[in-house]
C-alpha cells in the first residue's frame, strides 16, 4: 500500500514514517507539513492510505477530508481524543491513533488496514457519511408549515443566536436551528462553511476579495482558516 | 517537577535502529526550542488561543519523553488557554525547563 503522511510537526512525521518502515505492506511515498501541499500531490499519485493529523494550520485534517472527492483509507493521528466520534462517522477513516503512537497500537492499525479494502471509496459510500443527501431540496419548519427549499436556490445561511437565517434567490427565512444541523443536510458539492457564522452556496459567488465573498448583494466574511479550502474548491484559472 | 524525561519510547520506536534514534533526537532538539520560544512569545502577547496550539504540539513531545504527568498537565492547560485561563503557566514553564535541560544534556 502506498501511503502519505500529513502532519505539521516534523517529530510526528518521523515517528509515523519509522512505524511504516517497519511494515512490509506500507510504502511512504510522500510526507507533508500541510494539507494544501498534499492536495497538490494526490491527483498525480496512487495513494492507498493517508496518515493525517487533525490540528494543522491553513487546513485542518477534517477540512482536508471534505475537499477529497474520492478519499483513500485514512488513519487519523492526533494528540486530541475529542474527535474520535466525529472521525468514525466517515466510512473511509479506518483508525484513530492518539500520539505518541506505540508499535503495538500501530500493528493493530495495520491489521485494520489489511482487512479493509483500500480502493477509493465510491460515491455511495461517501453519501453514507450522512453529509450528502441524494435529494435536491430540504424542508424547513416555519410556524408549523413545512416549506420546501431547493438547494440550488439557497444563497447563504447565517447563524443568528438560536436561529439561522436562510437567504434564497427569492426569499428569506428565519428558522430555529443551528448551522451545524443544516450543514449536515446540505450537499457538500454546493455548500461550504466559510466562517463560523456563515455557510454559502459557493456556486453563487460573484466576487472574492481578500477576506470576503460577494453573493448577490451580500458581503460575507471568510475566516482565515476556511480560506484555503474555499480556494481549493474554485475552478481557478 | 518529580518525573524525569527518558528515551524509552524513542528506543522502542527505533527498535535498535541507532541511525533513526540519532536523527529523531536531532529533530526534537531542533523543534522543541522553537516551540518553546513561540509559546513564550504568544503568552506574552496574550495570544492565548494561538499559544494553546503550540502547547498542543509540545504535549506530544512530553509523551514521547515519557513525561506522563506533564502530558496530562498539558492537556488541561491547553483547554484552559482556550478559555483564557493561564493559572497553570508556571507549572508548565517548569516542565519546559526540564525538557530543555534534558535535550541539552543528550545533545
Amino acid at each position: 500500500m502506498n501511503c502519505i503522511i500529513i502532519d505539521d510537526e516534523l517529530t510526528a512525521r518521523a515517528i509515523v514514517a519509522e512505524l511504516c518502515e517497519s511494515c512490509e505492506d506500507l510504502k511512504v511515498i510522500g510526507q507533508f507539513s500541510n494539507a494544501v501541499e498534499a492536495l497538490k500531490f494526490l491527483p498525480h499519485h496512487q495513494v492507498d492510505v493517508i496518515f493525517l493529523d487533525i490540528h494543522m494550520p491553513m487546513l485542518t485534517g477534517f477540512d482536508f477530508i471534505e475537499t477529497l472527492q474520492t478519499p483513500p483509507r485514512i488513519v487519523l493521528t492526533t494528540s486530541d481524543t475529542n474527535f474520535a466520534i466525529a472521525a468514525y462517522s466517515y466510512p473511509f477513516i479506518v483508525d484513530y491513533l492518539v500520539k505518541p503512537i506505540t508499535h503495538g497500537r500501530f500493528q493493530k492499525t495495520m491489521v485494520k488496514l489489511q482487512h479493509t479494502e483500500y480502493a477509493p471509496v465510491t460515491d455511495e459510500e461517501r453519501e453514507g457519511v450522512g453529509a450528502v443527501p441524494k435529494e435536491d431540496h430540504l424542508y424547513i419548519n416555519i410556524d408549523r408549515r413545512l416549506i420546501k427549499l431547493k438547494f440550488k436556490d439557497i444563497l447563504l445561511i447565517e447563524a443568528k443566536g438560536d436561529y439561522i437565517e436562510i437567504k434564497t434567490t427569492e426569499s428569506f427565512y428565519r428558522v430555529h436551528s443551528t448551522l451545524k444541523k443544516i450543514r449536515e443536510k446540505l450537499p457538500q458539492s454546493l455548500f461550504m462553511q466559510i466562517h463560523r457564522s456563515y455557510i454559502i452556496n459557493y456556486t453563487k459567488i460573484i466576487d472574492i476579495q481578500d477576506n470576503s465573498v460577494l453573493i448577490e448583494r451580500n458581503v460575507i466574511p471568510i475566516s482565515r482558516s476556511n480560506r484555503p479550502s474555499l480556494m481549493q474548491r474554485l475552478n481557478l484559472l | 517537577m518529580g518525573e524525569k524525561p527518558n528515551l524509552n519510547y524513542i528506543k522502542e520506536i527505533a527498535g535498535g535502529n541507532e541511525e533513526f534514534e540519532k536523527k529523531f533526537l536531532s529533530i526534537i532538539q531542533a523543534e522543541f526550542p522553537n516551540e518553546k520560544k513561540d509559546y513564550t512569545r504568544l503568552l506574552q502577547e496574550q495570544e492565548l488561543e494561538e499559544s494553546a496550539k503550540v502547547v498542543h504540539k509540545i504535549k506530544h513531545k512530553l509523551g514521547i519523553l515519557g513525561l506522563n504527568g506533564a502530558y496530562k498537565l498539558a492537556i488541561k492547560y491547553e483547554e484552559d488557554l482556550k478559555y483564557g485561563d493561564t493559572k497553570l503557566k508556571d507549572e508548565f514553564m517548569d516542565v519546559l525547563t526540564t525538557v530543555e535541560e534534558f535535550i541539552l544534556k543528550i545533545a
